[in-house]
Protein backbone atom coordinates (compact mmCIF):
# COMPACT_ATOMS: atom_id res chain seq x y z
CA UNK A 1 0.00 0.00 0.00
CA UNK A 2 1.16 3.30 -0.57
CA UNK A 3 -0.50 7.26 0.17
CA UNK A 4 -1.96 7.18 -3.70
CA UNK A 5 -3.76 3.90 -3.82
CA UNK A 6 -4.91 3.90 -0.07
CA UNK A 7 -6.75 6.74 -1.02
CA UNK A 8 -7.48 5.30 -4.65
CA UNK A 9 -5.93 8.24 -6.75
CA UNK A 10 -6.30 8.87 -10.38
CA UNK A 11 -3.58 11.47 -10.64
CA UNK A 12 -3.64 13.58 -13.56
CA UNK A 13 -0.40 12.82 -16.06
CA UNK A 14 2.68 13.30 -14.49
CA UNK A 15 4.93 15.75 -16.04
CA UNK A 16 9.03 16.77 -15.81
CA UNK A 17 10.70 19.32 -14.04
CA UNK A 18 14.29 19.55 -12.97
CA UNK A 19 16.67 19.09 -9.63
CA UNK A 20 19.84 20.84 -10.53
CA UNK A 21 19.57 19.50 -14.01
CA UNK A 22 18.58 16.32 -13.12
CA UNK A 23 14.86 15.34 -14.19
CA UNK A 24 12.20 13.88 -11.97
CA UNK A 25 8.69 13.16 -12.91
CA UNK A 26 5.78 15.72 -10.69
CA UNK A 27 2.40 14.99 -9.91
CA UNK A 28 -0.71 17.84 -10.38
CA UNK A 29 -1.01 19.34 -7.54
CA UNK A 30 2.13 18.73 -5.20
CA UNK A 31 3.74 20.96 -3.83
CA UNK A 32 7.54 20.91 -4.66
CA UNK A 33 8.73 19.09 -1.48
CA UNK A 34 6.32 16.61 -2.46
CA UNK A 35 7.60 16.25 -5.99
CA UNK A 36 11.33 16.12 -3.98
CA UNK A 37 10.57 13.37 -1.55
CA UNK A 38 8.59 11.00 -4.41
CA UNK A 39 12.08 11.50 -5.85
CA UNK A 40 13.78 10.30 -2.73
CA UNK A 41 15.51 13.49 -2.21
CA UNK A 42 15.04 14.87 1.42
CA UNK A 43 17.43 17.77 1.57
CA UNK A 44 17.97 20.31 -0.98
CA UNK A 45 19.11 23.44 1.47
CA UNK A 46 22.52 23.57 3.46
CA UNK A 47 22.34 25.97 6.22
CA UNK A 48 24.31 29.58 5.94
CA UNK A 49 26.89 28.91 8.79
CA UNK A 50 27.71 25.29 9.44
CA UNK A 51 26.58 24.60 5.71
CA UNK A 52 24.15 21.42 7.08
CA UNK A 53 21.75 19.83 5.06
CA UNK A 54 18.16 20.40 5.50
CA UNK A 55 14.81 19.94 4.26
CA UNK A 56 10.88 19.46 5.18
CA UNK A 57 10.57 19.88 8.16
CA UNK A 58 6.80 21.65 9.86
CA UNK A 59 5.77 20.86 5.94
CA UNK A 60 2.65 23.97 6.55
CA UNK A 61 5.00 26.94 5.85
CA UNK A 62 6.10 28.14 9.63
CA UNK A 63 9.82 27.07 10.27
CA UNK A 64 11.38 27.88 6.56
CA UNK A 65 13.80 25.36 6.98
CA UNK A 66 12.87 23.88 3.81
CA UNK A 67 13.92 26.45 1.70
CA UNK A 68 14.74 26.48 -2.56
CA UNK A 69 15.43 28.05 -5.38
CA UNK A 70 12.90 27.68 -8.01
CA UNK A 71 12.78 28.92 -11.73
CA UNK A 72 15.81 31.34 -10.19
CA UNK A 73 13.85 32.65 -7.57
CA UNK A 74 15.83 31.94 -3.70
CA UNK A 75 14.56 31.46 -0.78
CA UNK A 76 10.58 29.76 -1.70
CA UNK A 77 9.25 27.59 0.90
CA UNK A 78 9.23 24.11 -1.03
CA UNK A 79 6.27 22.79 1.26
CA UNK A 80 3.71 25.42 0.33
CA UNK A 81 4.67 26.51 -3.67
CA UNK A 82 3.16 23.74 -5.78
CA UNK A 83 5.36 22.36 -8.55
CA UNK A 84 4.19 22.75 -12.36
CA UNK A 85 5.55 21.52 -15.33
CA UNK A 86 9.11 22.58 -16.56
CA UNK A 87 9.91 24.06 -13.36
CA UNK A 88 14.00 24.34 -12.86
CA UNK A 89 14.56 23.25 -9.00
CA UNK A 90 18.10 23.98 -7.72
CA UNK A 91 19.54 23.12 -4.37
CA UNK A 92 20.24 26.27 -2.27
CA UNK A 93 23.12 27.05 -0.95
CA UNK A 94 23.46 29.50 2.05
CA UNK A 95 21.39 32.84 1.39
CA UNK A 96 20.59 31.81 -1.95
CA UNK A 97 21.70 35.02 -3.52
CA UNK A 98 25.83 33.70 -3.73
CA UNK A 99 25.17 31.70 -6.82
CA UNK B 1 -26.15 46.91 -2.15
CA UNK B 2 -23.32 46.94 0.40
CA UNK B 3 -24.92 47.91 3.11
CA UNK B 4 -24.24 44.85 4.87
CA UNK B 5 -21.65 44.66 8.03
CA UNK B 6 -19.01 43.44 6.41
CA UNK B 7 -16.48 40.78 8.55
CA UNK B 8 -13.06 39.59 7.92
CA UNK B 9 -12.53 35.61 8.89
CA UNK B 10 -9.12 34.69 8.89
CA UNK B 11 -8.17 31.55 8.32
CA UNK B 12 -10.65 28.68 6.82
CA UNK B 13 -9.98 25.80 9.69
CA UNK B 14 -13.10 24.49 11.61
CA UNK B 15 -13.40 27.51 13.66
CA UNK B 16 -13.11 30.21 10.80
CA UNK B 17 -15.41 27.70 8.74
CA UNK B 18 -18.35 27.36 11.06
CA UNK B 19 -18.21 30.94 12.01
CA UNK B 20 -18.32 32.35 8.59
CA UNK B 21 -21.11 29.99 7.94
CA UNK B 22 -22.89 31.30 10.85
CA UNK B 23 -22.29 34.66 10.26
CA UNK B 24 -23.18 34.56 6.57
CA UNK B 25 -26.70 32.59 7.52
CA UNK B 26 -27.64 35.72 9.40
CA UNK B 27 -27.29 38.23 7.08
CA UNK B 28 -23.05 39.00 7.70
CA UNK B 29 -21.26 39.74 4.54
CA UNK B 30 -18.13 37.20 4.75
CA UNK B 31 -14.54 37.62 3.11
CA UNK B 32 -13.14 34.43 4.14
CA UNK B 33 -9.22 34.99 3.79
CA UNK B 34 -7.06 31.87 4.15
CA UNK B 35 -3.30 31.17 2.76
CA UNK B 36 -4.62 27.77 1.77
CA UNK B 37 -5.44 27.12 -1.93
CA UNK B 38 -8.69 25.04 -0.48
CA UNK B 39 -10.94 25.55 2.78
CA UNK B 40 -9.92 23.22 5.52
CA UNK B 41 -7.07 24.28 7.41
CA UNK B 42 -4.78 21.65 8.53
CA UNK B 43 -7.21 19.48 10.29
CA UNK B 44 -9.58 18.87 7.11
CA UNK B 45 -6.90 19.80 4.95
CA UNK B 46 -7.66 17.41 1.80
CA UNK B 47 -5.61 15.95 -1.20
CA UNK B 48 -5.15 18.80 -3.95
CA UNK B 49 -7.66 18.13 -6.71
CA UNK B 50 -4.84 17.29 -9.05
CA UNK B 51 -4.18 14.15 -7.60
CA UNK B 52 -8.00 12.75 -8.05
CA UNK B 53 -8.06 11.09 -5.02
CA UNK B 54 -11.26 8.83 -5.29
CA UNK B 55 -11.33 7.87 -1.03
CA UNK B 56 -9.89 10.83 0.56
CA UNK B 57 -11.99 10.18 4.09
CA UNK B 58 -8.93 6.89 3.85
CA UNK B 59 -6.69 9.79 5.56
CA UNK B 60 -8.76 11.50 8.19
CA UNK B 61 -10.82 10.82 10.69
CA UNK B 62 -13.65 13.53 10.93
CA UNK B 63 -14.65 13.46 6.70
CA UNK B 64 -17.84 14.28 6.98
CA UNK B 65 -17.99 17.21 9.17
CA UNK B 66 -15.13 18.40 6.97
CA UNK B 67 -16.94 17.36 3.86
CA UNK B 68 -20.01 19.34 5.33
CA UNK B 69 -18.59 22.59 6.42
CA UNK B 70 -16.84 22.38 2.59
CA UNK B 71 -20.51 22.20 0.87
CA UNK B 72 -21.73 24.65 3.12
CA UNK B 73 -19.36 27.21 2.27
CA UNK B 74 -19.65 26.14 -1.58
CA UNK B 75 -23.46 27.11 -1.02
CA UNK B 76 -22.71 30.36 0.52
CA UNK B 77 -20.13 31.24 -2.46
CA UNK B 78 -22.87 30.48 -5.17
CA UNK B 79 -25.19 32.66 -3.41
CA UNK B 80 -22.59 35.46 -2.93
CA UNK B 81 -23.10 35.31 0.79
CA UNK B 82 -19.32 34.51 1.52
CA UNK B 83 -16.50 35.31 -0.74
CA UNK B 84 -13.42 32.67 -0.13
CA UNK B 85 -10.13 34.43 -0.88
CA UNK B 86 -7.46 31.49 -0.90
CA UNK B 87 -3.43 31.73 -1.06
CA UNK B 88 -4.17 34.85 1.27
CA UNK B 89 -1.33 35.50 3.62
CA UNK B 90 -2.52 37.72 6.02
CA UNK B 91 0.68 40.00 7.51
CA UNK B 92 -1.72 42.68 9.72
CA UNK B 93 -4.74 43.79 10.42
CA UNK B 94 -4.65 47.34 11.11
CA UNK B 95 -7.62 49.78 12.80
CA UNK B 96 -8.91 52.51 11.22
CA UNK B 97 -11.23 54.81 12.69
CA UNK B 98 -14.28 53.04 10.69
CA UNK B 99 -13.10 49.32 10.92
CA UNK B 100 -10.03 47.44 9.85
CA UNK B 101 -8.02 46.61 6.95
CA UNK B 102 -6.79 43.30 6.37
CA UNK B 103 -3.35 42.93 4.83
CA UNK B 104 -2.34 39.99 3.10
CA UNK B 105 0.03 38.87 0.64
CA UNK B 106 -0.94 36.65 -2.52
CA UNK B 107 0.27 33.43 -3.55
CA UNK B 108 2.74 30.80 -2.67
CA UNK B 109 5.69 33.91 -3.29
CA UNK B 110 4.13 36.12 -1.12
CA UNK B 111 5.08 39.26 -2.80
CA UNK B 112 2.14 41.00 -4.42
CA UNK B 113 -0.27 42.86 -2.03
CA UNK B 114 -3.90 42.77 -1.12
CA UNK B 115 -6.05 44.79 1.05
CA UNK B 116 -9.65 43.99 2.52
CA UNK B 117 -11.39 46.68 4.54
CA UNK B 118 -14.25 45.18 6.78
CA UNK B 119 -15.77 46.79 9.60
CA UNK B 120 -15.37 43.68 11.99
CA UNK B 121 -12.68 40.60 12.38
CA UNK B 122 -12.72 37.37 13.31
CA UNK B 123 -9.40 35.30 14.22
CA UNK B 124 -9.57 32.10 13.28
CA UNK B 125 -5.63 31.49 12.70
CA UNK B 126 -4.91 28.09 14.54
CA UNK B 127 -1.75 26.89 15.69
CA UNK B 128 1.05 24.86 14.79
CA UNK B 129 3.35 22.46 16.49
CA UNK B 130 5.97 22.70 19.56
CA UNK B 131 8.79 20.37 19.05
CA UNK B 132 11.67 20.56 21.54
CA UNK B 133 15.01 20.28 20.82
CA UNK B 134 17.45 17.19 21.16
CA UNK B 135 20.98 16.32 19.28
CA UNK B 136 20.31 15.62 15.66
CA UNK B 137 17.02 17.19 15.46
CA UNK B 138 17.74 19.22 12.15
CA UNK B 139 18.52 16.12 9.96
CA UNK B 140 16.71 15.67 7.13
CA UNK B 141 14.16 12.91 7.73
CA UNK B 142 13.22 14.67 11.03
CA UNK B 143 9.89 16.23 10.50
CA UNK B 144 7.39 17.27 12.78
CA UNK B 145 5.06 14.76 13.64
CA UNK B 146 1.73 17.70 11.84
CA UNK B 147 4.20 17.91 9.21
CA UNK B 148 4.52 14.13 8.13
CA UNK B 149 0.67 14.50 8.37
CA UNK B 150 0.11 17.31 6.25
CA UNK B 151 2.26 15.97 3.73
CA UNK B 152 0.63 12.84 3.76
CA UNK B 153 -3.21 14.70 3.54
CA UNK B 154 -2.35 17.30 1.15
CA UNK B 155 0.06 15.76 -1.28
CA UNK B 156 -0.06 12.21 -0.89
CA UNK B 157 3.55 11.56 -0.02
CA UNK B 158 5.64 9.93 3.01
CA UNK B 159 9.25 10.69 3.66
CA UNK B 160 10.50 7.33 3.97
CA UNK B 161 10.51 3.51 4.76
CA UNK B 162 10.44 3.34 8.34
CA UNK B 163 9.27 5.85 11.05
CA UNK B 164 9.53 6.38 14.56
CA UNK B 165 6.52 9.24 15.72
CA UNK B 166 7.87 10.87 18.99
CA UNK B 167 7.28 13.27 21.35
CA UNK B 168 3.77 13.65 23.30
CA UNK B 169 -0.08 14.68 22.79
CA UNK B 170 -2.95 13.07 21.18
CA UNK B 171 -1.53 14.38 17.54
CA UNK B 172 0.80 11.33 17.67
CA UNK B 173 -1.78 8.51 17.41
CA UNK B 174 -3.40 9.73 14.12
CA UNK B 175 -0.15 10.04 12.58
CA UNK B 176 1.27 6.78 13.59
CA UNK B 177 -1.91 5.16 12.34
CA UNK B 178 -1.84 7.66 9.33
CA UNK B 179 1.34 6.73 8.05
CA UNK B 180 1.32 2.41 8.90
CA UNK B 181 -1.91 2.84 6.51
CA UNK B 182 -0.21 4.88 3.63
CA UNK B 183 2.33 1.94 3.42
CA UNK B 184 5.17 3.17 6.17
CA UNK B 185 7.13 0.74 8.60
CA UNK B 186 5.82 2.64 11.99
CA UNK B 187 8.48 0.96 13.73
CA UNK B 188 7.33 2.73 17.56
CA UNK B 189 5.46 4.89 18.83
CA UNK B 190 7.82 6.73 21.38
CA UNK B 191 5.64 8.71 24.13
CA UNK B 192 6.68 10.45 27.09
CA UNK B 193 4.21 10.69 28.93
CA UNK B 194 2.11 7.80 30.42
CA UNK B 195 -1.45 7.90 28.81
CA UNK B 196 -3.10 5.43 31.32
CA UNK B 197 -2.23 7.80 34.14
CA UNK B 198 -5.64 9.54 32.52
CA UNK B 199 -7.83 6.60 33.63
CA UNK B 200 -5.08 6.36 37.59
CA UNK B 201 -5.04 8.18 40.45
CA UNK B 202 -1.69 9.28 39.78
CA UNK B 203 -0.98 13.53 40.74
CA UNK B 204 -3.15 14.74 43.42
CA UNK B 205 -6.91 13.59 44.20
CA UNK B 206 -8.29 16.43 43.35
CA UNK B 207 -6.06 16.60 39.63
CA UNK B 208 -7.23 13.05 39.19
CA UNK B 209 -11.23 13.35 39.88
CA UNK B 210 -11.50 16.18 37.34
CA UNK B 211 -9.93 13.91 34.73
CA UNK B 212 -12.36 11.49 34.99
CA UNK B 213 -15.02 13.78 35.10
CA UNK B 214 -14.17 15.65 32.15
CA UNK B 215 -13.44 11.97 30.41
CA UNK B 216 -16.70 11.14 31.39
CA UNK B 217 -18.72 13.75 29.60
CA UNK B 218 -16.40 12.61 26.85
CA UNK B 219 -17.51 9.30 25.78
CA UNK B 220 -16.78 9.83 21.64
CA UNK B 221 -13.16 11.23 22.31
CA UNK B 222 -12.56 7.33 24.66
CA UNK B 223 -13.81 6.11 21.87
CA UNK B 224 -11.45 7.62 19.16
CA UNK B 225 -8.57 6.49 21.79
CA UNK B 226 -9.59 3.09 21.74
CA UNK B 227 -10.29 3.03 17.49
CA UNK B 228 -6.36 4.57 17.60
CA UNK B 229 -5.21 1.93 19.81
CA UNK B 230 -7.13 -1.09 17.65
CA UNK B 231 -5.30 0.57 14.52
CA UNK B 232 -1.79 0.59 16.49
CA UNK B 233 -2.06 -3.15 17.04
CA UNK B 234 -3.35 -4.14 13.66
CA UNK B 235 -0.46 -2.15 12.27
CA UNK B 236 2.26 -3.94 14.90
CA UNK B 237 2.70 -0.59 15.76
CA UNK B 238 5.00 -1.04 19.28
CA UNK B 239 4.19 1.63 21.38
CA UNK B 240 6.60 2.80 23.90
CA UNK B 241 5.16 5.31 26.76
CA UNK B 242 7.18 7.05 29.11
CA UNK B 243 10.10 7.01 26.78
CA UNK B 244 11.90 9.95 24.80
CA UNK B 245 13.95 9.95 22.22
CA UNK B 246 17.44 11.53 23.00
CA UNK B 247 19.21 11.26 19.79
CA UNK B 248 19.02 11.25 16.30
CA UNK B 249 21.51 9.51 14.41
CA UNK B 250 23.15 10.27 10.57
CA UNK B 251 25.27 12.09 8.54
CA UNK B 252 23.37 13.72 5.86
CA UNK B 253 20.28 12.55 6.85
CA UNK B 254 18.59 10.43 9.43
CA UNK B 255 19.13 6.51 9.86
CA UNK B 256 18.67 6.01 13.19
CA UNK B 257 17.30 7.05 16.89
CA UNK B 258 18.30 6.08 20.15
CA UNK B 259 15.40 6.46 22.90
CA UNK B 260 15.71 5.69 26.63
CA UNK B 261 12.52 4.95 29.72
CA UNK B 262 11.79 7.43 31.33
CA UNK B 263 12.14 7.86 35.43
CA UNK B 264 8.96 9.10 37.93
CA UNK B 265 10.88 12.38 37.56
CA UNK B 266 11.16 13.01 33.94
CA UNK B 267 14.80 11.59 33.87
CA UNK B 268 16.21 8.98 31.24
CA UNK B 269 17.11 6.24 33.03
CA UNK B 270 20.66 5.21 32.56
CA UNK B 271 21.62 2.13 30.42
CA UNK B 272 17.68 2.19 28.99
CA UNK B 273 18.74 3.84 26.20
CA UNK B 274 18.31 1.60 22.54
CA UNK B 275 18.81 2.25 19.21
CA UNK B 276 16.22 2.09 15.87
CA UNK B 277 17.11 1.96 12.61
CA UNK B 278 14.79 4.14 10.75
CA UNK B 279 15.08 6.90 7.84
CA UNK B 280 11.64 9.16 9.21
CA UNK B 281 11.49 10.45 12.51
CA UNK B 282 8.10 12.15 13.20
CA UNK B 283 7.76 14.42 16.77
CA UNK B 284 5.80 16.53 18.12
CA UNK B 285 5.33 18.03 21.70
CA UNK B 286 2.16 19.88 21.44
CA UNK B 287 0.69 22.33 19.83
CA UNK B 288 1.06 26.30 20.63
CA UNK B 289 -2.01 29.04 19.02
CA UNK B 290 -1.19 31.36 16.08
CA UNK B 291 -1.53 34.95 18.08
CA UNK B 292 0.53 37.47 15.74
CA UNK B 293 -2.54 39.22 14.57
CA UNK B 294 -4.46 39.57 17.88
CA UNK B 295 -1.04 40.86 19.17
CA UNK B 296 -0.59 43.16 16.62
CA UNK B 297 -4.32 44.42 17.17
CA UNK B 298 -3.35 44.73 21.21
CA UNK B 299 -5.57 42.11 21.83
CA UNK B 300 -5.13 40.71 25.23
CA UNK B 301 -3.42 37.40 25.59
CA UNK B 302 -3.47 35.68 28.53
CA UNK B 303 -0.53 33.37 28.51
CA UNK B 304 -0.04 32.24 25.14
CA UNK B 305 -3.57 32.37 24.43
CA UNK B 306 -5.88 35.52 22.69
CA UNK B 307 -8.15 35.83 25.47
CA UNK B 308 -12.06 36.22 24.44
CA UNK B 309 -15.26 36.10 26.54
CA UNK B 310 -18.59 34.30 26.39
CA UNK B 311 -19.23 34.98 23.04
CA UNK B 312 -15.66 34.99 21.60
CA UNK B 313 -15.40 39.05 21.98
CA UNK B 314 -11.85 39.95 22.17
CA UNK B 315 -10.89 43.13 24.80
CA UNK B 316 -10.57 45.01 21.54
CA UNK B 317 -13.82 46.27 20.02
CA UNK B 318 -14.79 44.64 16.28
CA UNK B 319 -12.25 41.63 17.13
CA UNK B 320 -13.08 38.04 18.22
CA UNK B 321 -11.41 35.50 18.00
CA UNK B 322 -12.05 31.32 18.07
CA UNK B 323 -10.45 27.98 17.50
CA UNK B 324 -6.99 27.34 18.39
CA UNK B 325 -6.05 30.64 18.99
CA UNK B 326 -7.57 31.36 21.93
CA UNK B 327 -6.28 28.34 23.46
CA UNK B 328 -5.45 24.32 21.94
CA UNK B 329 -8.21 22.25 22.00
CA UNK B 330 -8.93 20.45 18.66
CA UNK B 331 -11.31 20.48 16.02
CA UNK B 332 -14.68 20.00 17.61
CA UNK B 333 -14.00 22.87 20.31
CA UNK B 334 -13.10 25.23 17.66
CA UNK B 335 -15.91 24.51 15.70
CA UNK B 336 -18.41 25.24 19.05
CA UNK B 337 -16.52 28.13 19.33
CA UNK B 338 -16.61 29.49 15.86
CA UNK B 339 -20.96 28.43 15.64
CA UNK B 340 -20.90 31.07 18.72
CA UNK B 341 -18.61 33.60 17.20
CA UNK B 342 -20.30 34.24 14.10
CA UNK B 343 -23.60 34.46 16.01
CA UNK B 344 -22.33 37.16 18.40
CA UNK B 345 -20.70 38.84 15.17
CA UNK B 346 -23.90 38.52 13.19
CA UNK B 347 -25.92 40.18 16.40
CA UNK B 348 -23.21 42.79 17.47
CA UNK B 349 -23.20 43.65 13.92
CA UNK B 350 -26.74 44.88 12.94
CA UNK B 351 -26.90 46.44 16.73
CA UNK B 352 -28.52 43.84 18.72
CA UNK B 353 -27.99 42.15 21.86
CA UNK B 354 -26.81 38.26 21.25
CA UNK B 355 -28.91 36.20 22.99
CA UNK B 356 -26.65 33.19 24.53
CA UNK B 357 -30.01 30.81 25.51
CA UNK B 358 -30.26 30.11 21.28
CA UNK B 359 -26.79 29.09 21.63
CA UNK B 360 -26.89 27.03 25.19
CA UNK B 361 -26.62 23.80 23.79
CA UNK B 362 -23.33 24.67 21.76
CA UNK B 363 -21.95 26.37 24.89
CA UNK B 364 -22.35 23.34 26.88
CA UNK B 365 -20.13 21.31 24.11
CA UNK B 366 -17.64 23.99 24.49
CA UNK B 367 -17.18 23.44 28.25
CA UNK B 368 -17.02 20.29 27.68
CA UNK B 369 -14.34 20.46 25.39
CA UNK B 370 -12.15 22.83 27.42
CA UNK B 371 -12.65 20.72 30.50
CA UNK B 372 -11.92 17.64 28.25
CA UNK B 373 -8.17 18.80 27.04
CA UNK B 374 -7.54 20.71 30.11
CA UNK B 375 -7.75 17.24 31.73
CA UNK B 376 -5.23 15.90 28.53
CA UNK B 377 -2.50 18.86 29.19
CA UNK B 378 -2.62 17.41 32.81
CA UNK B 379 -1.07 13.87 31.19
CA UNK B 380 0.60 15.03 27.94
CA UNK B 381 3.48 17.18 29.13
CA UNK B 382 7.14 16.70 27.38
CA UNK B 383 9.47 15.23 30.06
CA UNK B 384 10.09 17.52 33.14
CA UNK B 385 13.86 17.24 32.38
CA UNK B 386 13.98 17.70 28.88
CA UNK B 387 16.39 20.42 28.67
CA UNK B 388 19.50 17.79 30.03
CA UNK B 389 19.41 15.99 26.27
CA UNK B 390 20.01 19.43 24.68
CA UNK B 391 24.08 19.06 24.76
CA UNK B 392 26.25 22.01 24.20
CA UNK B 393 26.66 21.65 20.53
CA UNK B 394 23.22 21.00 19.96
CA UNK B 395 21.33 23.91 17.41
CA UNK B 396 18.66 24.96 19.00
CA UNK B 397 17.74 27.80 17.12
CA UNK B 398 17.25 26.20 13.48
CA UNK B 399 17.67 29.66 11.44
CA UNK B 400 20.48 31.11 13.37
CA UNK B 401 21.85 27.99 14.06
CA UNK B 402 22.59 28.96 17.57
CA UNK B 403 23.43 25.79 19.92
CA UNK B 404 22.02 25.23 23.34
CA UNK B 405 26.29 25.89 24.53
CA UNK B 406 25.45 29.67 23.64
CA UNK B 407 22.57 29.87 25.24
CA UNK B 408 23.73 28.41 27.99
CA UNK B 409 26.37 31.01 28.35
CA UNK B 410 23.97 34.04 27.59
CA UNK B 411 21.74 32.80 30.80
CA UNK B 412 24.49 31.54 32.76
CA UNK B 413 27.67 34.01 32.14
CA UNK B 414 25.63 37.01 30.96
CA UNK B 415 22.72 37.15 32.89
CA UNK B 416 19.96 36.83 30.37
CA UNK B 417 16.88 35.38 32.03
CA UNK B 418 14.45 36.16 29.24
CA UNK B 419 13.76 34.57 25.70
CA UNK B 420 14.41 38.87 24.74
CA UNK B 421 17.75 39.10 26.24
CA UNK B 422 18.80 35.78 25.27
CA UNK B 423 17.45 36.72 21.70
CA UNK B 424 19.63 40.02 21.95
CA UNK B 425 22.95 38.57 23.01
CA UNK B 426 22.55 35.06 20.41
CA UNK B 427 19.89 35.63 17.56
CA UNK B 428 18.21 32.79 18.69
CA UNK B 429 14.89 33.73 17.19
CA UNK B 430 15.80 36.22 14.87
CA UNK B 431 15.45 34.33 11.98
CA UNK B 432 13.01 33.55 9.16
CA UNK B 433 10.72 31.61 11.14
CA UNK B 434 11.07 34.46 14.15
CA UNK B 435 11.49 32.27 16.74
CA UNK B 436 8.05 30.21 15.99
CA UNK B 437 10.20 26.77 16.26
CA UNK B 438 13.28 27.51 19.23
CA UNK B 439 10.73 29.71 21.66
CA UNK B 440 9.80 27.16 23.53
CA UNK B 441 12.93 25.69 24.01
CA UNK B 442 14.87 29.02 24.20
CA UNK B 443 12.29 29.65 27.61
CA UNK B 444 13.37 26.21 28.74
CA UNK B 445 17.40 26.88 28.87
CA UNK B 446 16.50 30.18 29.88
CA UNK B 447 14.17 28.96 32.78
CA UNK B 448 11.45 31.00 32.11
CA UNK B 449 8.25 30.35 31.25
CA UNK B 450 7.32 31.05 27.37
CA UNK B 451 4.92 33.75 26.68
CA UNK B 452 3.57 35.66 23.53
CA UNK B 453 6.46 36.99 21.68
CA UNK B 454 4.69 39.90 20.27
CA UNK B 455 5.62 40.24 16.58
CA UNK B 456 4.84 42.98 14.75
CA UNK B 457 4.06 41.38 11.55
CA UNK B 458 2.79 37.81 11.38
CA UNK B 459 5.04 36.64 8.01
CA UNK B 460 7.82 38.26 6.41
CA UNK B 461 6.58 41.35 4.26
CA UNK B 462 8.55 42.80 1.20
CA UNK B 463 9.99 46.10 2.31
CA UNK B 464 8.30 47.43 -1.32
CA UNK B 465 4.98 46.09 0.09
CA UNK B 466 5.54 47.96 3.66
CA UNK B 467 6.17 51.24 2.07
CA UNK B 468 3.44 50.63 -0.48
CA UNK B 469 0.90 49.36 2.45
CA UNK B 470 -0.18 53.19 2.92
CA UNK B 471 -1.18 53.70 -0.71
CA UNK B 472 -3.55 50.34 -0.96
CA UNK B 473 -6.13 50.92 1.82
CA UNK B 474 -8.59 50.90 -1.08
CA UNK B 475 -10.65 47.89 0.58
CA UNK B 476 -12.83 45.12 -1.76
CA UNK B 477 -15.30 46.57 -3.88
CA UNK B 478 -17.23 43.55 -4.41
CA UNK B 479 -20.63 43.77 -5.30
CA UNK B 480 -22.94 41.61 -3.70
CA UNK B 481 -26.42 41.12 -4.69
CA UNK B 482 -28.68 41.39 -1.60
CA UNK B 483 -28.85 38.78 1.49
CA UNK B 484 -29.27 35.08 0.63
CA UNK B 485 -30.34 33.88 4.23
CA UNK B 486 -29.78 29.95 4.14
CA UNK B 487 -32.34 28.74 6.10
CA UNK B 488 -30.73 25.39 6.31
CA UNK B 489 -28.15 26.68 7.89
CA UNK B 490 -24.90 24.56 6.95
CA UNK B 491 -22.42 23.51 9.15
CA UNK B 492 -23.95 24.09 12.36
CA UNK B 493 -21.60 23.45 15.81
CA UNK B 494 -19.60 20.16 15.96
CA UNK B 495 -22.02 18.52 18.79
CA UNK B 496 -21.85 15.55 15.99
CA UNK B 497 -18.99 13.62 16.17
CA UNK B 498 -18.89 11.46 12.51
CA UNK B 499 -17.22 7.99 11.40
Amino acid sequence: MNPLELVRAQPGPAFTVTLDGREIEALPGQSVAAALWTAGVTSWRSTRGAGRPRGVFCGIGVCFDCLVTVNDRPNQRACLVPVRPGDTIRTQEGTGHDD
Amino acid sequence: MTDRPHLAVIGAGPAGLAASLAAAARGIRVTLIDAGAMAGGQFYRGPAPGLGARRPQALHHQWRTGDRLARGLAGHVTAGTIEHLTDHHVWCVERQSDGFAVHALLGPEQERPVTVGVDAVLLATGGYEKVLPFPGWTLPGVVTAGGAQAMLKGSLVVPGRTAVVAGTGPLLLPVATGLAAAGVDVAALVESADPKALLRGTGDAKAFLERARALAAQPGKVAEGAQYAAQLVRHRVKVMARHTVVEAHGEERLDAVTVAALDGDGRVRPGTERRIPCDTLAVGHGMLPHTDLAESLGCRVDGLDVHVDEEQRTDVPGVWAAGETTGIGGSALSLAEGHIAGRSVAARLTGAEPDPREWAAVAKSRTRMREFFAALDTVYVPPAHWTEQVTDDTVVCRCEEVTGGEIRRAVGELGAGDVRTVKLLTRAGMGWCQGRMCEPAVAGLAGCAQTSARRLLARPVPLGVLARAEEDLAGAEEDLAGAVEDPDEPGGPGASEDD
